[in-house]
């Protein structure tokens, strides 16, 4: 495993270039585009009074949580000792925080007064579990840069395991305060529940690694590097296995809301007659986002195709992206109960379900995120030594997947 | 004794006041109003509170909503709501903002209707108060839940948080505001409970006192904590209701006949 060398890759390439203009072309676009939800005000995207958060906050959060998740590699190999994964720890740190700050972005974007990020980084309400969450992020983006160093200084590697140990802890209390900026809403009917800290967590372990994956063999394919099956194989039967504990979460969340009947309203809602949220939770979430990644991931002869691991993780993502969608946006659709039992109506849309269809500056301003975070990748592995020269199997010293 | 003489010198009196001393008599009264008139006016300002003042938890503002009187076919309360604060439409009903609304309850099983007007409930422990990130939302000692304009950021996190749908998100550009009630692009508000009448010593709102003149006194404003007041002498008597009792938060207004 010593052997293992990291070097920078070639940036003189005119598909590097390509590439990465592509990706500040998108970055600039979503800026355009919040900037011009800026001026007109809000009233120019889908949300209103009623969908108060929308397409943004989907894939703001898709990547938050997909960052701590992302980290998970290098935690493996630190935390938990498995050398295996050491050669990619470098690439799973660069990529947390590539993520985190994409999502940021788009968060602080989509604000009403974006102008006014000096306020929510100078004046805090300590209760705000999102004043919170600005600690939490800011310290994962410093851990995890300190954890890096230590990683990637030879002087420091000493101090690798013990910075890799912060770093999972704190990237768990991280998505702890994600889940829980829904699990504190006391009066929504889809939210107000303890199970959503742990649900995030477990998304994040799914989403990152599918993100991960996805990074990996792109970057490997475009560098003409080795990335061997041993490897692979063992990213992929990790995936299976979050892929199937995200499930069981997904599953006792539904079925503690089936149980009372003070959630059957909103359980319909989302399971039975809720439209598109409906279809986006059965289609996009369970069957896209969770069934057929387990099959290619678990039935032979499908999982044996690297091309395969490549569409589940693809498929993870389009499925985690949906089932956030829900969360968030099917969460605010049901209509708010303030007198259970009965029905209400009035003219600002109580008791009735709330309308939400993403605007093309909305989901700009998300694709510009993502390109936002692509880029300090594509940046990074240019400038640093992230990627390991090969990842064959003969490098790793792994035995070669026999199945 | 009798009186006689002195009425008849009185009468004496009366007949010799010429023209020329009526005009002087009025000149002296107009002089005297308006030298009088600061004066009582300034009588009048010394009720309010003076700027320099805080506001103390001595009081609680707080509402008290009769259903029984209040009619499903009236909506005085949101126009003189829409008056007083400047919320003019904008025709987009779903950004538009609100600050009361009429609400109508069914009871499904008995098809039973009530009407009620519907804010911000200036609870005591405002879920928007918990989760604003900045303290922008904020409570007042005496009890009226305020957003700090000069420090929302527009995260819309307390709109996510309110069980009583009461706030609204400004969506656009705003123009012809009115001093006192500043509202801006990008920033979410709600019900202030007419903050600026309180603080002038008017000790209503605009929407109690258009109820009043509907002549359906649904609406009484007043000090919860004063076993005085006529709505704690009301509430005391009659009972109140909280929307969301369950969630603890002690609203500030209390609803009769739901």
């Amino acid at each position: 495993m010593e052997t293992v060398r990291f070097s920078t890759i070639d940036a003189r390439s005119a598909q590097y270039w390509v590439l990465l203009g592509l990706l500040a072309f998108g970055a600039l676009v979503g800026y355009l585009a919040a900037h011009h939800m800026d001026v007109e005000g809000h009233h120019i995207t889908g949300m209103n009074n009623q969908i108060v958060w929308g397409f943004p906050h989907v894939v703001a959060v898709f990547l938050i949580v997909a960052a701590s998740g992302a980290l998970n590699v290098a935690s493996i190999s630190s935390v938990f000792g498995k050398i295996d994964y050491k050669p990619l720890a470098r690439l799973s740190a660069l990529l947390a925080i590539a993520l985190l700050v994409g999502g940021l972005i788009i968060l602080v974007l989509d604000l009403g007064r974006p102008d006014r990020l000096i306020v929510a980084m100078t004046v805090y309400n300590f209760k705000s579990i999102f004043a919170w969450n600005i600690f939490l992020y800011v310290g994962f983006i410093f851990i995890t840069a300190v954890y890096l160093w230590m990683m990637m200084e030879r002087k420091m590697n000493r101090f690798t395991r013990s910075a890799g140990f912060a770093a999972f802890i704190w990237r768990l209390i991280l998505t702890t305060g994600t889940g829980s900026i829904f699990g504190f809403l006391v009066a929504r009917q889809a939210y107000d529940a303890a199970i959503m800290a742990p649900l995030f967590i477990i998304m994040s372990f799914s989403f990152g690694l599918a993100v991960f994956i996805l990074v990996l063999q792109a970057s490997y394919a475009w560098t003409r590097r080795q990335l061997g099956d041993a490897i692979m194989d063992k990213l992929r039967v990790l995936l299976g296995i979050f892929i199937a504990a995200v499930f069981y979460f997904v599953l006792v969340y539904h079925l503690t809301n089936l149980y009372a009947t003070e959630h059957h309203g909103v359980e319909r809602f989302i399971l039975v007659d809720g439209g598109i949220y409906t279809f986006l939770f059965w289609v996009a979430q369970i069957f896209i986002g969770s069934v057929v990644p387990l099959a290619l991931i678990f039935v032979k002869p499908l999982n044996q195709s690297r091309h395969m691991i490549s569409l589940a993780a693809l498929l993870v993502i389009a499925g985690g992206l949906a089932q956030l969608y829900v969360i968030i946006i099917g969460g605010q659709a049901y209509p708010l109960v303030l007198f259970p039992g009965m029905e209400e109506s009035s003219s600002f849309f109580d008791g009735v379900v709330g309308q939400y269809a993403p605007s093309i500056f909305e989901i700009l301003l998300g694709v510009g995120g993502v390109c936002v975070a692509l880029i300090i990748v594509t940046v990074g592995i240019a400038i640093l030594e992230f990627l390991p020269e090969s990842l064959s199997d003969k490098a790793l010293r792994l035995d070669p997947v026999t199945s | 004794m009798s009186t006689e003489p002195v009425m008849r010198y009185t009468l004496d009196i009366t007949e010799d006041i010429s023209v020329e001393r009526r005009n002087f008599t009025q000149g002296i009264a107009a002089l005297a109003g308006l030298t009088l008139a600061p004066g009582v006016f300034l009588y009048c300002a010394a009720e309010a509170k003076p700027d320099d003042q805080a506001v103390s938890s001595q009081q609680r503002w707080g509402m008290l909503v009769n259903t029984n009187n209040c009619q499903e076919d009236c909506d005085a309360c949101v126009s003189a709501c829409n008056e007083e604060n400047g919320l003019w439409s904008l025709g987009r009903p779903a950004t538009d903002a609100q600050w009361i609304r009429k609400l109508n309850v069914k009871d499904r099983q008995t098809g039973h209707v009530t009407s009620m007007p519907m804010m911000c409930q200036h609870c005591e422990h405002p879920p928007c108060v918990d989760v604003c990130p900045t303290g922008a939302s904020f409570r007042r000692v005496d009890g009226i839940v305020l957003v700090n304009k000069h420090t929302c950021i527009g995260c819309r996190y307390c709109m996510m948080a309110c069980p009583y749908k009461a706030r609204s998100f400004i969506h656009e550009p705003l123009q012809d505001q009115l001093p006192h009630s500043p509202r801006g692009k990008g920033c979410v508000e709600s019900c202030t409970l007419c903050v600026h009448k309180v603080d002038r010593g008017d000790n209503n709102t605009a929407c109690a006192e258009a109820c009043a003149k509907e002549g359906h006194q649904a609406l009484l404003f007043g000090d919860l904590n004063d076993p005085e007041s006529e709505i704690s002498k009301r509430l005391e008597q009659f009972g109140g209701t909280q929307i969301r009792a369950d969630l603890g938060l002690n609203t500030g207004v209390r609803y009769q006949g739901i």
